[in-house]
């Protein structure tokens, strides 16, 4: 495919951390637009990966991205590359820009890449088929406090689900939220919306920089969780389990360093 | 001991029976005689030299009101006055007459329980004259009237007796036909006014003299006396038997409520808190030992003082050093001084009490119409309904660079003194925009800026003040795309109903307020003649612009809608023609989609996508430029009328009525007030200065066709913006 637009995940770090074919088929690239808005690149950056690539990166801001048509003008002409940490469809959702290029009959090559959404459950040793939806936990905003994550979390919960809670990430202003402010969002909310969510017993985990070198995984009651130091660095996902397989429950005491009292 | 100060020292003795007070105001057309009226008022309590008064304009003692010989500001004079051997304590609020300064006479109105409408016997009931009966009846305010320039209806008119009186029943009639028409039953008929139980007078306030009938009992001074002291060139005499302050007096004492009767019946119609709280029943009672209720009125910037906080207090005491709460701001204050006003002085007591007009500084957050309480959660005061919509604007920027940081904190603090001034800081380009109610506000409040505060500045010329609207409904919701394109937005546009614009006008509906009840608004607004579906989606009011949503049962929408209001106020305060204010818009979303993460819909998602669905549903209703109109009353001799209907017709004005007054021809039209600068040299060289003429503002409308696209582009390019608005194509985000 000398023209096109091509989609690739760089999973999770490094530059080691996309599939062979992916880093092939870059290689082969004209251009490659890299986008961080969404997430951003753990134990690499730019250079070493245009270095592994050895083609230049071109970073581009969400409005460019959003705006979008430069890109699938170019890949008219050319092979563009695009890429974007984990996968490029998950949770960072390009669907858009796909279906500009497919509209427009530009040929389309994606490669997936590995996200968060296998590698959480895999790490801590939960079954993927018993979660429950997904939910992003926003920074509050002036005239944004959505109460939608809390609802949807508990909503699994009493359906017996596992619940991924993704944490806000503003690469542009360089603010992640951290575990702990994460669980101090979910215990705000309890005292508005006391729906029986959280409190000091609820069991949670945190899977902080999972896939990479630092990636650290903690498991453990909520208001021990909250005084905690250790919970390793943004960026981190935090789960709360619904009902526990006895084989989820050895994991997450082997794994994550639950309470052994989970076991029996 | 100055006189205003023994005054004082007398005023505090009164101050806490309110049986022997009374809080009066006085209001009228332009140029009626209120302040010299007042005047009288002042030197009756001994504070000004008989002579002066009429000529002195005590309660004009600000530097411009002197200098331009018209009242700016509502001035403040607490008097004592004796009356069948006892003494009064008179709280005075002398008003502005010209229309820019109209929203001090409703601010004042709050703080007074009965008012002196001044009509001059020559001009008779002006437009003005109107405006003001209605003010205080809006506040319940019993108005009394009096006919002002007696003396120059005489002198200069020469009428014979029978047609002054012919006058004086016509002016009665036509006043009490507003009361009739304005209030409801049984005060529309309790508050006329009538010539034999003296809620009349008629006089010269310039001749310090006044007759009623009760007075004439006293003074043995009947019309036809009055008459012949007039024509005699003896109204000095007149004066001595039939003072202007004893027959005011007199109607005051006997007709105007003290606060204990008046606070029953006004408390209900100014505060829609529970009446049987601890606080309702001190207000009603007037209660000295109650919890502190003080409406402030009016903010004074004093070069010493500072900020004056002036204002009714309707329950309570207020006290050096105590701690206050100010509605709707966090930090509470300590009162630094309390004191009573005699025009430009302020007389300093340790203590006021309820049923009185007070001045206190210290209170730094208060601006005119907070409520102030020792309470912490007060239901506030309702607002005071002044709907007033800037019609011109000047740009202004600091002259000298080091007052760049100056002249921001100043315009601040004009700002917060004079709620009709609406400022816009641009501290990037440092050129800020400055709006207000007519070309006087803005000089005037200029020459604050330069002379009083010492920043020099330069301004561009005055210019009009836009708005936008739109001409009909779109026929299809129009789609809002958010960036990402996750996130859609449906909406339809029309032109708000008549009723529900008018009233937000009259203040009725207070688009500021958070709807505390939908169902109730909902059914008001259909009373209104809106579609009961439609309101019943009620969600915001901005200006005179709703925004109602229509949709049901969208996941997720609940959530998002706080900032779907937030962009729809942005539209509406920027419009898509010309980035001016837009008005009587009905905003309906009919439907939005939404993506299930959070992240992916937050605000700037959200804000672009409702922004372009509105802003793109308008292009489809197709845009309108309004501009704001001036009603002209012209009188002048018959010769004259020629000139003076031409000069309406080159200014795109429309003549609505012509008549006959005495001898001159009146001509009513509506004209643009962008055709309205420089008008008044214009007539002046027309009639050669026999002209009498006045304006009022009313309204918006729709500009020319012809017009509007010319009118656009030079709005836009003086804002700096891409001369050719957008269109629906480009809000479609195509
Ligand atoms: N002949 C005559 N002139 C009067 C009388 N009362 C006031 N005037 C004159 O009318 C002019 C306006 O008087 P003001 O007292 O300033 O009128 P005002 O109603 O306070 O004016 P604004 O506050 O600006 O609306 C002055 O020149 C007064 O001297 C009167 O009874 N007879
Ligand atoms: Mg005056």
């Amino acid at each position: 495919m000398a023209k096109g637009l091509v989609f690739v995940g760089l999973g999770l770090s490094g530059i080691g951390g996309m599939t062979v074919d992916g880093l092939e088929a870059l290689r082969a690239c004209d251009r490659i637009y890299a986008e961080f808005y969404t997430s951003k690149l753990i134990d690499t950056d730019l250079s070493e990966l245009a270095e592994a690539i050895g083609k230049e990166l071109t970073p581009v801001t969400r409005e460019q991205v959003e705006e979008g048509r430069f890109i699938v003008l170019e890949a008219k002409k050319s092979r563009v590359g695009f890429v974007a940490a984990g996968d490029t469809m998950a949770a960072t959702t390009h669907l858009d820009l796909r279906i500009q290029a497919a509209e427009e009959g530009v040929p389309i090559e994606i490669h997936h890449g590995i996200s968060v959404f296998s590698a959480v459950p895999s790490a801590l040793g939960l079954q993927p088929y018993k979660f429950g939806r997904t939910v992003t936990l926003p920074f509050l905003e002036d005239g944004y406090h959505p109460r939608s994550p809390y609802d949807n979390i508990l909503e699994n919960k009493l359906r017996g689900l596992h619940s991924m809670v993704l944490l806000d990430i503003r690469e542009d202003e360089s603010r992640y939220m951290t575990a702990k402010q994460a669980l101090e969002w979910l215990f705000e909310g309890e005292v508005k919306w006391q729906g029986g969510l959280i409190n000091d017993d609820t069991l949670v985990c945190v899977a902080s920089n999972v896939g990479s070198r630092s990636e650290r995984l903690t498991a453990g009651y909520a208001g021990e969780m909250l005084k905690r130091r250790d919970l390793g660095d943004p960026l981190s996902t935090l789960v709360l389990p619904g009902t526990l397989h006895f084989m989820e429950a050895y994991s997450l005491v082997t794994f994550a360093g639950a309470p052994e009292e989970l076991i029996d | 001991m100055g006189r205003k100060t023994e005054n004082i020292r007398k005023a505090v003795q009164i101050m806490a029976t309110p049986q022997y007070i009374r809080n009066i105001g006085t209001a009228a057309h332009i140029d009626h005689g209120k302040t010299t009226f007042s005047d009288n008022l002042i030197a009756g309590a001994g504070m000004m030299s008989e002579d002066l008064a009429g000529k002195q304009r005590m309660l004009d003692f600000d530097e411009q009101e002197s200098a331009r010989g018209i009242t700016i500001n509502a001035a403040n004079a607490s008097m004592v006055h004796k009356y069948g051997g006892k003494e009064y304590l008179i709280n005075l609020i002398d008003t502005p007459g010209h229309v820019d300064f109209g929203g001090d006479v409703t601010r004042a109105m709050r703080a007074l329980d009965g008012v002196f409408i001044l009509a001059c016997a020559v001009e008779g009931i002006m437009p003005q004259t109107e405006t003001v009966i209605r003010q205080a009846l809006k506040e319940r305010v019993r108005p009394l009237l009096f006919i002002n320039k007696v003396d120059r209806m005489i002198n200069e008119l020469q009428v014979t007796p029978q047609m002054m009186m012919d006058k004086f029943v016509k002016i009665v009639t036509e006043f009490n036909r507003r009361i009739n028409e304005i209030l409801p039953a049984p005060l529309n008929k309790e508050w006329q006014v009538n010539i034999e139980q003296g809620t009349v007078a008629f006089g010269s306030a310039y001749r310090n003299w006044a007759v009623s009938v009760p007075y004439m009992k006293k003074s043995g001074i009947s019309f036809k006396e009055v008459y012949e002291y007039c024509n005699a060139d003896n109204e000095k005499e007149l004066a001595k038997k039939s003072p202007l302050h004893e027959v005011a007096l007199q109607m005051v004492i006997e007709h105007v409520p003290d606060p204990l009767q008046a606070q029953k019946y006004r408390i209900k119609n100014i505060w829609k808190g529970d009446l049987d709280s601890k606080i309702g029943k001190s207000m009603l009672s007037c209660d000295p030992k109650g919890d502190v209720s003080l409406m402030i009125n009016k903010i004074v910037m004093d070069p010493h003082a500072g900020e004056v906080a002036i204002g009714r207090l309707f329950s309570g005491t207020v006290v050096k050093g105590q701690i206050l709460h100010i509605s709707g701001m966090p930090t509470p204050q300590r009162v630094q001084t309390v004191s009573l006003s005699v025009g430009a002085d302020r007389i300093a007591v340790e203590s006021c009490a309820a049923g009185n007009i007070v001045s206190v500084t210290g209170l730094k957050d208060a601006i005119a119409g907070s409520t102030v309480s020792t309470l912490q959660d007060m239901e506030p005061f309702e607002r005071m309904a002044h709907y007033s919509e800037p019609v011109v604007t000047k740009a202004i920027e600091a002259k000298h660079m080091k007052d760049l940081p100056k002249l921001v904190e100043v315009l601040r603090t004009l700002a917060k003194a004079d709620p009709s001034l609406s400022v816009e800081i641009n501290n990037e380009t440092g050129e800020h925009l400055l709006s207000g109610m007519g070309e006087l506000h803005l000089e005037i409040t200029e020459y604050r800026i330069t002379n009083e505060q010492g920043v020099e500045v330069v301004s561009s010329p005055p210019i009009v003040v836009y708005q936008e609207g739109v001409k009909k409904a779109n026929a299809n919701p129009f789609e809002g795309k958010s960036p990402n394109k996750h996130n859609r937005f449906y909406f339809l546009v029309e032109p708000l109903e008549e009723g529900v614009v008018e009233a937000i006008h009259k203040g009725e509906i207070d688009p500021d307020a958070k709807i505390r009840d939908e169902k109730a608004m909902a059914k008001m607004l259909a009373e209104l003649g809106m579609d009961k579906d439609d309101a019943s989606g009620i969600t915001a009011f901005k200006n005179t612009n709703v925004l109602l949503d229509c949709t049901k049962g969208i996941q997720y929408l609940h959530e998002t809608m706080e900032l779907v209001k937030q962009a729809f106020d942005e539209a509406m305060v920027r419009g898509p023609l010309a980035a001016e204010k837009c008005s009587g818009v009905k905003v309906k979303l009919m439907d939005a989609k939404l993506h299930e993460d959070t992240i992916h819909r937050g605000p700037a998602q959200v804000i672009p996508a409702v922004r372009d669905g509105i802003y793109g549903a308008m292009c489809q209703a197709q845009r309108i430029l309004l501009e704001p109109m001036q009603k002209t009353f012209i009188s002048v001799p018959q010769d004259y009328m020629g000139d003076a209907i031409s000069l309406v017709n080159q200014r795109r004005g429309t003549i609505i009525e012509m008549g006959q007054e005495d001898v001159n021809a009146t001509v009513e039209a509506e004209c643009p007030v962008s055709e309205m600068f420089g008008f008044a040299s214009a007539v002046r060289g027309a009639t050669q200065g026999r002209a009498l003429w006045s304006t009022e503002n009313s309204g918006f409308q729709q500009i020319p066709a012809e017009l509007q696209d010319k009118t656009v582009r030079e709005i836009r390019v003086r804002k700096g913006m891409n001369p050719e608005p957008y269109d629906e194509k480009y809000y479609a985000g195509a």
